[in-house]
C-alpha cells in the first residue's frame, strides 16, 4: 500500500517534527491570525508521448514544496516556499502572518491524526512502474487507432501519471497525510479524404495503478474511440441554430451539471453573493427529477479524495434533491464564515495555491426513463453524446459546453451526425427543464481537469441520459417548421 | 537597502549561470551527444481587496531546472524543483535513463550552433519598480481601483475585488553549443472586477485592466475602476435575440481570439501533422485582404518580447499574413526540419518535454476606421464583448462559441444580448473580416483591434 510506505514522509525526508510544525504554526499566528495550516506536497510525475508512431517525448520531473495559509477573519495571508528548510519555512510563516495586525491571541491545539481512508489503495504507484510497459500501452494505442480505418492518417497517444504525497497541519490540531496516485492516457486522431477531415479524442483513468490500462480500460479501448469519432466527423452535417430539444448521453455529458450549477454552488461565491443561486436554498432549481450529489469519496476517482487539501475528510454532499436546492460544497473559510458544515472541498492545485471550495466529483442520480423511450419522445431536437469542455459565468448563470459528437434527432430516432456546436443555457432553470432522466447513470472516463482562478483540479462529472426541453444549440443551419433546413 | 538587494541577486544569477553550464557537462561526460538546460526563477506578489478591506496578500518565490537530453536521435527531459546536490543528480540519473526508451527520430536535436545567439541592445524588460511600493501602497492600489469602480453608480452594489499584482522572473538557458542566455522580465498589474445588479435582482459582472513591464507605466486605479464599472453596467438587462445571420462586430478583447485561431492554424506542430487547415497555403489567400498578422519577438518593451527563443535562437520579427496572404508559419527548430523551412524562432519551452511553439509580440495590424464608424455602418447586428467556451476546431474549421454583447441598431449599440451562439467556418470567416480597426493596444503579448466578420450565425431564441 502506498500510504504505508508514504506515511511520515516528510519527518522521514525532511526531519519534520511535531515541535517544527507547531513553532510553524506559531510563526504565522504571531501577529494575531485565527487560524493557520502548512501544506507540504512532494509530486514526482513521469510524461510519456507517441507521435507518428514513435516515442518522441519522455519526461519526468519532482517539485515540492510548503504552503503557509494565515486566516484572520474574513482575510487570508498566504507564501510558499520550494526549499523546506526551517529557516525558509519560518519565513513564509512570517510573511504570511502579516495578512493580520495584532497581539498573538490564537495558540496551536494538539495534533489529532483520523483514523485513514483508503479509496485508491495501490501495491505499487504508476509513477514507480516499469517505463517499457508505460512505452507498451502507447504503441498498442496507436497501432489499433491506424488499424481502424485506412482514413485514419494521424496518431497521437499521451501517458502521464504522478503520486502526489501530502501533509495538511492546522492550528485546530488537523493532521493529516495522504498519497495520492493518478494515471491518464489519451488517444487522439485525425481523420481525412480527399474533400473533408474529421478528429476524435479519447481518454481516461484515474487514482489507479497501471494494470488499470492492461485490464479495465485498454488502450485499445481509448484507441478505437478516438478513430470511431474522427471518422464519424468525415460525414458530419450542419449542426442547427436556436432553441430546440436537446438529449445528452450518459457520462461525460455531465459536464453540463460542472457548468451549470456546480460551480455557482462553491460557498465562497454565496458567501460573498457573487453567484447566480445565491439565496436559493430551499427553492426549486431543478425538477423534481434532478437529484445532484457531489461524492469525493467513490473508490480510484479521479476526483475523489481521502481528504481535501485542507486536511478534511471528503464526503458524499447532496446539492439538489428531487429538485430543490440543499446546499453548498464548502471548505473551512467559508464554513466558518457562513456558519455551515464543512463538505471537505477544499481544494488547491499545489503548494502555491490557497484552498477554496471545488467539486470532486459531481453527478444526478439515474431516475426511471428507459434510454429508448427519451430519444422516442423527441420529434425534432439533437443528441449530443460527447464535450469538449465548457466555461460558466457564475454571476449571471450563463454557461456554455461544446459538442464535440452529436446527432439529429428527427421524428424520435437517432439520424444524421452533425458538426459540434456549442450549447448555451442559464444555470439556475436549465434544469427546470429536464424532463426526462434515464436509468443508465454513468460516469466520465476520468479526464476532467476543472480550472477556476488559474488554479486546476482534476474532477470527475457523471448524468444518466437526460432530455432538456429547450436549449440553445449554436449551429449554422436554419431550422424551419417541421425540420432542419441543410 | 537597495544595493545590498541587488548585490544579493547577482550573485545569485552567476550561481544559476554556473549550475546550468555545469549540468550541461556533466551530460555530455555521461555520454549525451547534446544537452539544455534551464531554469527559471521568479517572485509574486498579490494584494486582494473585496469591498473595501484587503481579502487575500499572498507573496513567495520559487525556482525550478529542467533538462533535456539527446543520445544521437533519442531525447528525454526531466525537471526538478530540488536544487541539492542529490537533486541535481537524479534529476541528470534520470534523464539519461529515460532517454532509453524514446524512439530515433531523425528530425530532433537542439539547434545548430550558428543558429545561437541573443539579441543585442536594451530590450526594456526588466523594472525594479514593479515592486518599489511598501505593501501598505499596493494594497492601497487595489483598494482604488475596486473604490473607483464601487463609486461609479449605485447599481453597482457588489465586487469581486480590486487586485495589484507584480511580479518578475529570470530565465537562464544553456546548451552543449556553448551558449549560455539569460533574460528578467518584470510586471505589474491592476484589475477591478465589480458586479451591477438590476431593479428585478439579476446580476452582471465584468473587469478591466492595466498592465505594465513597469509601474511607471501602469494606468492610474482610478481609470480601471471606471472603465471596470462602464464595461459592468452595460450589460444590465441582457436579453436574448432571435437567431439571425448579421453583422458581427469583434471588442478588442475578444477579437485577440481570432488571432489565436491563427496562431493554432499556423502553428507548425499543426502543420506537419495535418491538424490545421492552413496547412499547406503557404503562399494562398487565407484571410480578406485587409489582414496582415505580425508575429515580432523584438519589440522594446512587448510583453511578448524576449531576446532568445526557448532554444536560445535569437527573436525575430515574421510576417504571417500580409495582405490576407498565408506568408509564413510559426516553427521551432524541430518543426521546421519536419517542414523543411527555416525556424522562425518560436520555440517556447517549460521545464519538460519538448519546445512548443508560441509567440512573441503577435498582433493584427490597424486598419482605418474608428469601432465608432464601424459600428455605425452596421443597420442590424451583434457586438461581442464575451466569448465563452472553447468551440474552435482547427482541423475542420468548424467554429461554435457562446457570446454576449450589445445589439446594433441603426448604427447604434442599442441594448445588452446574452445567452446567444456566434457559428460559422473559420475558413470563411478569416476571409470575410470585412474591416479592422485603427484601436490597436498591447494588453498583452496577443492584440488585435476592433474587427467586423460578416456571414456568422447569431443563434438564439
Amino acid at each position: 500500500m502506498v500510504t504505508n510506505h508514504q506515511e511520515h514522509f516528510f519527518f522521514e525526508h525532511y526531519g519534520l517534527t511535531n515541535n517544527a510544525l507547531e513553532t510553524y504554526l506559531g510563526a504565522a499566528l504571531s501577529a494575531g491570525g485565527d487560524y493557520a495550516d502548512l501544506y507540504f506536497e512532494y509530486l514526482t510525475s513521469t510524461s510519456l508521448s507517441m507521435d507518428e508512431s514513435l516515442i518522441k517525448s519522455a519526461s519526468q520531473g519532482i517539485s515540492g514544496g510548503c504552503g503557509v495559509r494565515v486566516v484572520s477573519g474574513e482575510r487570508t495571508g498566504y507564501a510558499y516556499t520550494d526549499d523546506l528548510s526551517p529557516q525558509r519555512i519560518l519565513h513564509a510563516a512570517r510573511t504570511a502572518a502579516l495578512i493580520a495586525s495584532a497581539p498573538s491571541k490564537t495558540t496551536v491545539a494538539g495534533f489529532q491524526q483520523k483514523p485513514a481512508r483508503s479509496l485508491y489503495p495501490v501495491s505499487l504507484a504508476s509513477v514507480d512502474a516499469e517505463l517499457t510497459s508505460k512505452v507498451e500501452l502507447l504503441m498498442r494505442a496507436d497501432r489499433t487507432a491506424r488499424e481502424y480505418d485506412p482514413r485514419i492518417r494521424e496518431v497521437r497517444a499521451n501517458y502521464s501519471d504522478e503520486l502526489r504525497t501530502i501533509l495538511v497541519v492546522g492550528s485546530d490540531g488537523t493532521f493529516a497525510e495522504d498519497s495520492q496516485p493518478m494515471a491518464r492516457m489519451n488517444v487522439s486522431s485525425i481523420a481525412k479524404t480527399e474533400t473533408t477531415s474529421g478528429r476524435g479524442s479519447a481518454g481516461g483513468g484515474g487514482r489507479v495503478a497501471l494494470d488499470f490500462f492492461f485490464g479495465e480500460k485498454t488502450p485499445e479501448f481509448f484507441a478505437k474511440e478516438a478513430a470511431r469519432q474522427a471518422v464519424l466527423q468525415l460525414d458530419a452535417r450542419e449542426a442547427p441554430a436556436g432553441d430546440m430539444e436537446v438529449v445528452l448521453g450518459p457520462g461525460w455529458p455531465g459536464v453540463l451539471l460542472h457548468e451549470a450549477v456546480g460551480h455557482g454552488l462553491e460557498a465562497d461565491f454565496n458567501r460573498k453573493k457573487t453567484s447566480a443561486f445565491a439565496g436559493l436554498i430551499g427553492k426549486r432549481v431543478a425538477s423534481e427529477k434532478c437529484t445532484v450529489v457531489d461524492n469525493g469519496t467513490m473508490p480510484w476517482r479521479r476526483g475523489s479524495l481521502n481528504v481535501d487539501d485542507e486536511g478534511h475528510p471528503t464526503q458524499e454532499t447532496v446539492l439538489i434533491e428531487n429538485g430543490i436546492l440543499k446546499g453548498y460544497l464548502s471548505d473551512k473559510l467559508s464554513s466558518r464564515l457562513m456558519g455551515l458544515a464543512n463538505t471537505g472541498n477544499g481544494r488547491r492545485e499545489s503548494y502555491e495555491h490557497i484552498p477554496m471550495p471545488r467539486m470532486t466529483n459531481t453527478y444526478m442520480l439515474a431516475g426511471e426513463d428507459d434510454p429508448g423511450d427519451i430519444i422516442r419522445s423527441v420529434k425534432n431536437g439533437i443528441y449530443a453524446v460527447n464535450f469538449g469542455g465548457g466555461q460558466v459565468d457564475i454571476t449571471n448563470g450563463k454557461f456554455v459546453f461544446s459538442a464535440s459528437e452529436a446527432y439529429l434527432i428527427e421524428d424520435g430516432k437517432v439520424t444524421a451526425p452533425i458538426k459540434g456546436a456549442t450549447l448555451i443555457g442559464n444555470g439556475p432553470d436549465v434544469l427546470t427543464r429536464v424532463s426526462m432522466v434515464g436509468n443508465d447513470l454513468k460516469l466520465d472516463e476520468g479526464v476532467g481537469t476543472c480550472g477556476k482562478d488559474g488554479q486546476a483540479v482534476p474532477v470527475g462529472v457523471g448524468i444518466p441520459t437526460l432530455k432538456i426541453d429547450r436549449m440553445t444549440v449554436g449551429g449554422t443551419a436554419r431550422k424551419e417548421p417541421g425540420g432542419f433546413m441543410q | 537597502m537597495t544595493t545590498a538587494l541587488e548585490n544579493n541577486e547577482t550573485k545569485i544569477a552567476l550561481n544559476l549561470k554556473e549550475i546550468v553550464g555545469d549540468v550541461v557537462s556533466r551530460a555530455m561526460k555521461a555520454g549525451a551527444s547534446a544537452a539544455e538546460c534551464v531554469v527559471r526563477e521568479g517572485d509574486e506578489f498579490s494584494a486582494v481587496v473585496r469591498l473595501g478591506q484587503v481579502e487575500t496578500l499572498k507573496e513567495s518565490g520559487s525556482r525550478a531546472i529542467g533538462l533535456r537530453v539527446f543520445f544521437g536521435q533519442r531525447a528525454a527531459s526531466t525537471h526538478s524543483s530540488d536544487f541539492s546536490a542529490e537533486g541535481l543528480d537524479r534529476m541528470l540519473k534520470s534523464a539519461l535513463e529515460l532517454a532509453k526508451i524514446t524512439s530515433e527520430d531523425p528530425f530532433g536535436g537542439i539547434p545548430e550552433a550558428g543558429m545561437l545567439g541573443s539579441l543585442k541592445g536594451e530590450l526594456d524588460l526588466f523594472h525594479q519598480d514593479v515592486y518599489s511600493l511598501p505593501s501598505a501602497e499596493r494594497i492601497d492600489y487595489a483598494r482604488r481601483a475596486e473604490k473607483a469602480a464601487l463609486d461609479s453608480d449605485p447599481r453597482i452594489k457588489n465586487s469581486e475585488g480590486g487586485s495589484f499584482d507584480a511580479a518578475s522572473g529570470r530565465k537562464v538557458l544553456a546548451n552543449s553549443h556553448g551558449f549560455v542566455g539569460e533574460y528578467r522580465r518584470s510586471y505589474c498589474s491592476v484589475a477591478a472586477v465589480p458586479i451591477a445588479q438590476d431593479e428585478s435582482g439579476l446580476m452582471q459582472r465584468d473587469y478591466w485592466y492595466s498592465v505594465a513591464r513597469s509601474l511607471a507605466k501602469l494606468e492610474s486605479a482610478e481609470s480601471v475602476g471606471k472603465e471596470a464599472a462602464r464595461r459592468t453596467l452595460r450589460r444590465l438587462g441582457a436579453r436574448k435575440v432571435k437567431t439571425a445571420q448579421v453583422p458581427v462586430v469583434l471588442d478588442p478583447m475578444v477579437s485577440s481570439s481570432m488571432l489565436e485561431h491563427i496562431f493554432e492554424g499556423v502553428n507548425g506542430d499543426s502543420v506537419y501533422r495535418g491538424a490545421s487547415f492552413l496547412a499547406g497555403k503557404l503562399g494562398e489567400q487565407i484571410a480578406a485582404k485587409n489582414v496582415t498578422v505580425i508575429d515580432d519577438g523584438t519589440i522594446v518593451g512587448g510583453f511578448g518580447t524576449t531576446p532568445f527563443d526557448g532554444e536560445g535562437i535569437p527573436t525575430r520579427r515574421t510576417v504571417v499574413i500580409e495582405n490576407g496572404i498565408l506568408k509564413s508559419y510559426l516553427l521551432n527548430t524541430y518543426t521546421a526540419k519536419k517542414l523543411k523551412l527555416e525556424t522562425t524562432a518560436n520555440a517556447s519551452r517549460g521545464l519538460a518535454g519538448t519546445p512548443g511553439i508560441g509567440p512573441g509580440n503577435y498582433f493584427l495590424e490597424r486598419g482605418q476606421k474608428s469601432p465608432k464608424e464601424m459600428i455605425g455602418a452596421i443597420k442590424d447586428g451583434l457586438y461581442v464583448t464575451e466569448f465563452l467556451g472553447h468551440g474552435a476546431n482547427l482541423v475542420t474549421g468548424d467554429y461554435s462559441r457562446g457570446a454576449s454583447g450589445m445589439w446594433i441598431v441603426n448604427g447604434e449599440l442599442a441594448y445588452p444580448v446574452e445567452e446567444i451562439t456566434v457559428a460559422g467556418n473559420l475558413k470563411e470567416m478569416f476571409l470575410n473580416i470585412s474591416e479592422v480597426g485603427s484601436d490597436l493596444e498591447f494588453r498583452g503579448s496577443v492584440a488585435a483591434p476592433t474587427i467586423r466578420i460578416d456571414g456568422l450565425t447569431v443563434g438564439g431564441e
